[in-house]
């Protein structure tokens, strides 16, 4: 299966001026990218992670076709975005968390109807694409109102109906949750999971929120400043670098801190005990009879490392 | 050609919506629209006071002077109303909002050209329009066919050259935001340059205007043509004709310009 996204030793570069003096400005170059490599398979939902200012929404911009890049070779369905870019962009559906691509003024339809003819999508395959969208994203109530009136929530839904009007196999969403609140982040993730897996479009999204990545990724790539420093699956990289684990354990009565080597007491209230515990000093049953041979056990669980943590320690190296 | 339809016609859906969107402030619409109508009545009974007044302007008759005032003031209204916009490139620049242009299968120019238009700017044509309206009954010409054609043609070319200057200067944006005024100061300052006989003006600007920056084929050398005057430095009477040419080598070069700057645009750090 040939890969419907291909960045191939992409870098971007800005030169940026400041002002150094009275006078005298100076000039110096961001690396905003800084040899990414990597592709996508059709079909893949990845997940584009790393902190603020590693280059995510520069990667992103040189994908569509708005950003052409200092160096390397970027193919988005087979053709150069920058070259192609009125061919790739029927090809290819855009959503930015922070900007809205819906025409401001005007009620909500009035944008889908719009994008239809920008688009060329011919008026009965509108009609039955429009309809599906409205009821999977419940656009019902909200389209004849204009987009300066909605809600971030409604807005978002709107946009990502917007993005996929002219149902382009792949998708480019950067920051799709960002300002959201639980339930609008919930609706857009499981509108997003439904599409991937129903339409099979291709997904890149880039985020903060990991639980977009948790719930919705396949694969995702830890980017920062400027270079992939990671690709993997979700659970591959927990086991890679969540070597924490944790064990809750209720015991028969409260007890002080239990003391077994190789395992830190990070909390006691009442009969429960937190102890964290490193994948290679025990395995967890090894640990479990370790307490009950101290003390009475009446219960345990295991946590198992938030990709959170283990992106904040791989960010941490 | 089905091509080209399709894309006036969403063009024209485009055009629309931001109508649609305008009318949302009708109130302010109106006002200004009344204050234009004032603007352009004080104007157009100036320029009437002006012509009963002069009677030969460097050897050009007040009629003469009203011709040229007419065919670059329309043309200069029809650029304004559909190529103008080009300069709010400076504006999406800067907000990043160019972005959006650039995700849509259609030509950034034509999407901003739509986005931003304004009908308000029809008002510009109007007054030039009436003018030229009233002149060209009254004018000494030789109606010949050729004569005949002469007129609009040489109003499509100037619009296209007008536009042509337009799209070339707003480019610039795309290096350096702060360029809006640039851009302006050419292209309002080629119109009131095209409005009056450039023997008027100095030997050297005549020459400049002429060869440089060939805006005189706007108005111009098919005034003299139709008016059989001679053309300035002996030029045959074919340059009267030159209009289409120079507009098809500005939109190539111009088109160049616009597609390299396109190619620099850097968006924004969000
Ligand atoms: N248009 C631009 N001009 C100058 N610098 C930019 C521009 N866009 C991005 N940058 C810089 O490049 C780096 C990466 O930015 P970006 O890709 O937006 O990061 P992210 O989306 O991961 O937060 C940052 O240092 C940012 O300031
Ligand atoms: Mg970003």
């Amino acid at each position: 299966m040939a890969p419907i996204i291909e960045l191939e030793r992409v870098a971007k570069t800005f030169a940026v001026r400041h002002r150094a003096g009275r006078l005298r400005r100076q000039r110096h170059e961001v690396h905003a990218v800084d040899d990414v490599s990597f592709t996508v398979d059709p079909g893949a939902m990845v997940g584009y992670i790393g902190p603020n200012g590693a280059g995510k929404s520069t990667t992103v911009k040189m994908l569509i076709g708005i950003l052409l890049p200092s160096r390397g070779t970027v193919r988005v369905d087979g053709r150069d975005p920058s070259r192609h870019r009125i061919a790739v962009a029927s090809r290819i559906g855009v959503v930015f968390g922070q900007r809205t691509q819906l025409w401001w003024d005007l009620p909500l339809i009035d944008s889908f109807a719009l994008l239809r003819h920008v688009f060329r999508v011919p008026a009965a395959r509108h009609a039955a694409t429009l309809a599906t969208l409205v009821d999977l994203l419940g656009l019902g109530p909200f389209l004849a109102t204009p987009v300066r009136q909605l809600s971030l929530g409604q807005r978002m839904r709107g946009e990502l109906a917007a993005a996929l009007l002219h149902e382009p196999p792949i998708l480019f969403l950067d920051e799709p949750t960002i300002g959201l609140d639980l339930v609008a982040k919930e609706a857009v993730r499981s509108f997003l999971a439904h599409r991937n897996r129903e339409a099979g479009t291709t997904v890149l999204l880039t985020t903060h929120d990991l639980v977009d990545v948790e719930r919705l990724c396949d694969r995702i790539l830890i980017i920062d400043r400027g270079r992939v420093i990671e690709d993997g699956t979700v659970d591959g990289i927990k086991a890679r670098y969540g070597t924490e684990r944790t064990l809750v354990v209720d015991l028969e009565a409260p007890l002080p801190p239990v003391a077994i080597e190789g395992a830190a007491v990070l909390r006691v209230e009442g009969p429960r005990q937190w102890l964290r515990f490193h994948r290679d000093a025990h395995t967890a049953a090894d640990l479990i009879a370790r307490v009950a041979a101290l003390a009475p056990v009446r219960d345990v669980a295991i946590e198992e490392p938030a990709i959170e943590d283990v992106v904040r320690h791989i960010y941490g190296r | 050609m089905g091509d080209v339809t399709a894309t006036a016609g969403t063009y024209g859906r485009l055009v629309g919506g931001r109508i649609r969107a305008d009318w949302q402030y009708r109130t302010s619409f109106v006002l200004f629209l009344v204050g234009q109508s004032l603007v352009a009545g004080f104007e157009f009974a100036s320029l009437a006071v002006l012509l009963a007044n002069v009677d030969a302007l460097a050897g050009w008759s007040a009629l003469e002077v009203a011709f040229l005032y007419g065919v670059s003031g329309l043309a200069f209204g029809v650029a304004d109303l559909f190529i103008s916009q080009v300069e709010t490139a400076a504006v999406h620049i800067k907000a990043g909002t160019f972005d959006h242009f650039l995700v849509r299968p259609l030509g950034p120019l034509l999407q901003l050209s739509a986005a931003e238009f304004a009908p308000r700017r029809l008002g510009r044509s109007v007054q030039p329009a009436i003018v030229l309206a009233v002149v060209l009954g009254r004018l000494d010409v030789d109606w010949t066919a050729a004569h005949v054609t002469l007129v609009p043609l040489t109003i499509a070319s100037a619009v296209v050259i007008y536009g042509a200057i337009w799209v070339a200067t707003s480019s610039i944006a795309f290096w350096t935001v702060e360029t809006q005024e640039i851009a302006n100061s050419f292209t309002y300052g080629g119109n009131e340059l095209t409005s009056y006989p450039i023997d008027v003006l100095g030997r050297w600007l005549r020459r400049a205007v002429t060869f440089v920056v060939p805006l005189a084929s706007i108005a111009y050398l098919p005034a003299c043509e139709l008016f059989a005057k001679p053309l300035p430095f002996g030029l045959p009477r074919a340059a009267a004709w030159a209009g289409p040419i120079v507009a098809v080598v500005a939109v190539a070069a111009a088109g160049t310009i616009w597609r390299t700057a396109v190619r620099h645009y850097r968006s924004t750090g969000s």
